[in-house]
């Protein structure tokens, strides 16, 4: 037998676990009927997909250009633009900042990139307390785990888990309070995160879009945590990376349709807001300081490779919420800050095929999540090309020595055919005249959950030789 | 009437799953394209699509089936085969394998261009109304990944399938939702594919029909054999062997007929 996978361990843990599967349970009935009552509701949702697949690889194609005229209009809004070709060089650029200004508390929006670049160690390293200040990330901090969605990082999680977490960490507040409502727990975060969100010195962001011609970062939530983080205090950071710049606003704006109804079925995200460089003399409020990190982290490696598409990804979450697999296992059984689908062609990418490539097998190619992708990302092709490196890569012995055997003999019909023929043979005489096979040692994974059906008899083209050899009455 | 010479002439590319485990389904497939007004050859050179290889990431094994598989379906007015998965490989996924070979890519999209699915090939192509089949009970139809999302298959079984009176189609919830075969899948992840093939078998059992449908016999055993080992009563077959009347055998992973 092959060595269990870790992603076989972790995907097994997760179908034991029957909190995250009711948590699971729930995601059909959530984001994918908001999904598609919100493409129902706009006629041409399919025309303006293949919009959003236009401006990313048009983006895409001249990135060098409008990643240098982003800098340059960011720099005349007063922003201070950096360049991070590794997550260790982001991480640094972060903490330097941070350092400069004498920061102690630094309160943080949801940022996908700063979980890929591991930003909170780093800076919790460099003895900063570091607030996340999205409910969702608020928990994950608290149970010291990462998000399990790229836009519900609790996803894995009900209210009474998240009450646990509350019971267990706000040990200042009386033990027999009320925790068995959202809406309580809400107000008790929100009475923790307030005079966070007052105090902090640093507030650091991401962006779901850069705009070249303006020189903007734009935010999206749906709590508006992004906009205390990054108004309050006296420096804001945007931390993201380089393939999330379009060329203008209009193109932005496309993009946001796309990804609001794409990820929870909205018209657009409670909260949208563009920050073009630091407070303006005359404004009521805003950051002295504002710097924008840009993070490549491997993108520029997959921008030159067959793979570019990968990097269109908006991250909705809607490939997540419509695939099988992830609603199976959830997040954390990919081990890999991205999951799902898009986590399957983008963590190789990131962290090497040796260490994330098996996320490419996990699917049965269902399609469904190149369907919903609003910037039609062709996932399955993608995930395709990654067995191919796998295949490429030593190892592996046992499967790819059966493919061979199998390879060898589908290359040679009459071979092939005797060998099917000898197959059938055998699998009826196992099975003694009964329908299906309960058991079979050359077949436990099947076996193990199914039924194997029983060949019918002779095979087809056994069946089809004889008949044309003999006329028919 | 169509006359002998205006008769097309059709290559059937068996599958795998067919030719091993359910040859009656084959049959069926012959008897509807000659109730369509076609003569029917099965060329001896064809084994596999090459399906198993291209997923697993070998290209060249892919590539070589591709061209024997093109080479032995040589002259053919049409390919058909009862098999969304296996033909949505002969049809969309050989032009792109083949891509950067010019010559070979031509005979790919050549090829291409006359491969079909089974029943959208009946409806859509032979505008097929007078079925073999008389089957009369409840049934419910699975759309197949492959069928579905890369051929656009959805309401020609449907259609055929209203043409058989007494026979009501019941949709069951959640149609469209994978039923966790994919291939070496099943194989690799079998702990994820039961999960993915128990939420299919309760939908399916939901909806309370005597038969289960498809289009695709490797939906077919995956879903069948899990209604086994639960002990379900609800038979699966092919829908080809309804719409021809090749029922005799009994239903997919059951001993007799019920």
């Amino acid at each position: 037998m092959s060595p269990v996978s870790p992603f076989t361990t972790r995907s097994a843990t997760a179908l034991a676990n029957e909190r995250l599967q009711r948590a699971l349970a729930d995601v059909p009935g959530g984001f994918v009927a908001g999904r598609a009552r919100a493409k129902a509701a706009l006629p041409e949702f399919e025309a303006l997909r293949r919009t959003g697949r236009d401006i990313k690889d048009h983006a895409l194609a001249h990135l060098d250009l409008y990643l240098e005229e982003f800098e340059r209009n960011a720099t005349a809004a007063g922003s201070i633009v950096h360049w991070a070709s590794t997550a260790a060089e982001a991480c640094d650029i972060v903490l330097g900042i941070c350092r400069e200004t004498g920061a102690r508390l630094v309160t943080k929006s949801k940022s996908m990139v700063s979980e890929e670049i591991g930003l909170n160690a780093k800076l919790e390293a460099g003895g900063l307390e570091v607030v996340e200040t999205d409910l969702g990330e608020y928990v994950i901090q608290l149970r010291g785990e990462t998000p399990s969605h790229l836009i519900a990082p609790v996803i894995h999680l009900s209210t009474a888990d998240i009450a646990e977490d509350f019971l267990r960490h706000h040990d200042h507040l009386p033990p027999d309070r009320d925790t068995s409502s959202p809406a309580v727990l809400i107000a008790e975060a929100r009475g923790i995160l307030r005079p966070k969100f007052l105090a902090a010195d640093v507030g650091i962001t991401g962006a779901n879009l850069l705009v070249a011609k303006t020189g903007s970062a734009i935010v999206v939530t749906n709590e508006g945590n992004a906009d205390l983080t990054l108004t309050l205090p006296r420096v804001h950071i945007v931390v993201t990376s380089i393939e999330k710049v379009v060329p203008t606003l209009d193109d932005a704006w496309a993009l946001l349709r796309l990804l609001a109804r794409s990820a929870t079925g909205q018209e657009i995200t409670a909260y949208t807001t563009l920050v073009t460089g630091p407070r303006r003399d005359g404004d009521p409020d805003g950051p002295e300081e504002c710097h924008v990190v840009l993070v490549d982290n491997g993108r520029s490696e997959l921008l030159g490779s067959g793979m570019r598409e990968v990097l269109r990804c908006i991250r909705c979450g809607a490939c997540m919420n419509h695939c099988p697999v992830y609603c199976s296992v959830g997040g954390h059984a990919y081990g890999s800050i991205y999951a799902g689908p898009i986590g399957a062609v983008l963590s190789p990418a990131l962290v090497g095929v040796q260490e994330a490539g098996e996320l490419a097998q996990v699917s049965t190619f269902c399609g469904r999540c190149e369907q919903v992708c609003p910037v039609e990302i062709p996932l399955v092709g993608l995930m395709r090309q990654w067995r191919e490196v796998a295949f490429g890569e030593p190892g592996d012995g046992r499967s790819k020595l059966l493919l061979r055997v199998w390879a060898f003999l589908a290359q040679r019909p009459r071979l092939y055919h005797a060998a099917a023929r000898m197959g059938t043979a055998a699998l009826r005489a196992f099975a003694r005249g009964r329908g299906t096979v309960s058991r079979h040692p050359l077949a436990e994974a099947w076996t193990r959950y199914r039924d194997l059906p029983t060949p019918q008899g002779e095979t087809f083209q056994a069946r089809w030789a004889r008949r044309q050899r003999e006329p028919t009455p | 009437m169509t006359t002998q010479s205006q008769r097309p002439r059709v290559g059937l590319f068996v599958t795998c799953l067919i030719d091993i485990l359910r040859p009656s389904v084959g049959f069926a497939a012959v008897r509807l394209l000659e109730a369509a007004g076609c003569d029917v050859e099965v060329p001896a050179a064809q084994t596999c699509c090459g399906q198993p290889a291209y997923n697993s990431g070998d290209r060249d094994t892919a590539r070589a089936l591709a061209l024997q598989t093109i080479a032995a379906f040589d002259g053919f007015d049409y390919v058909v085969a009862p098999s969304g998965s296996c033909a949505a490989m002969l049809k969309v996924h050989y032009p792109r394998l083949l891509a950067d070979d010019a010559e070979a890519a031509a005979r790919a999209v050549s090829f291409a261009e006359r491969v079909h699915e089974l029943v959208s090939f009946l409806v859509d192509v032979r505008k097929l109304t007078a079925l073999p089949g008389t089957f009369s009970g409840r049934v419910a139809y699975h759309d197949g990944c492959s069928g579905l999302r890369e051929l656009g298959i959805k309401r020609q079984p449907r259609e055929l399938l209203g043409r058989l009176p007494g026979t009501e189609l019941v949709e069951m919830a959640e149609t469209e939702r994978c039923c966790g075969f994919g291939g070496l899948f099943c194989v690799k992840y079998p702990d994820i594919s039961n999960a993915m093939v128990s939420r299919k078998t309760a939908n399916i059992m939901a909806a309370e029909p005597e038969l289960l449908l498809a289009g695709d016999l490797g939906c077919l055993i995956n879903i069948a054999g899990k209604l086994a080992r639960e002990g379900s009563r609800v038979g699966c077959r092919h829908v080809a062997e309804v719409l021809a009347g090749e029922t005799a055998e009994p239903p997919i992973a059951q001993t007799s007929a019920p």
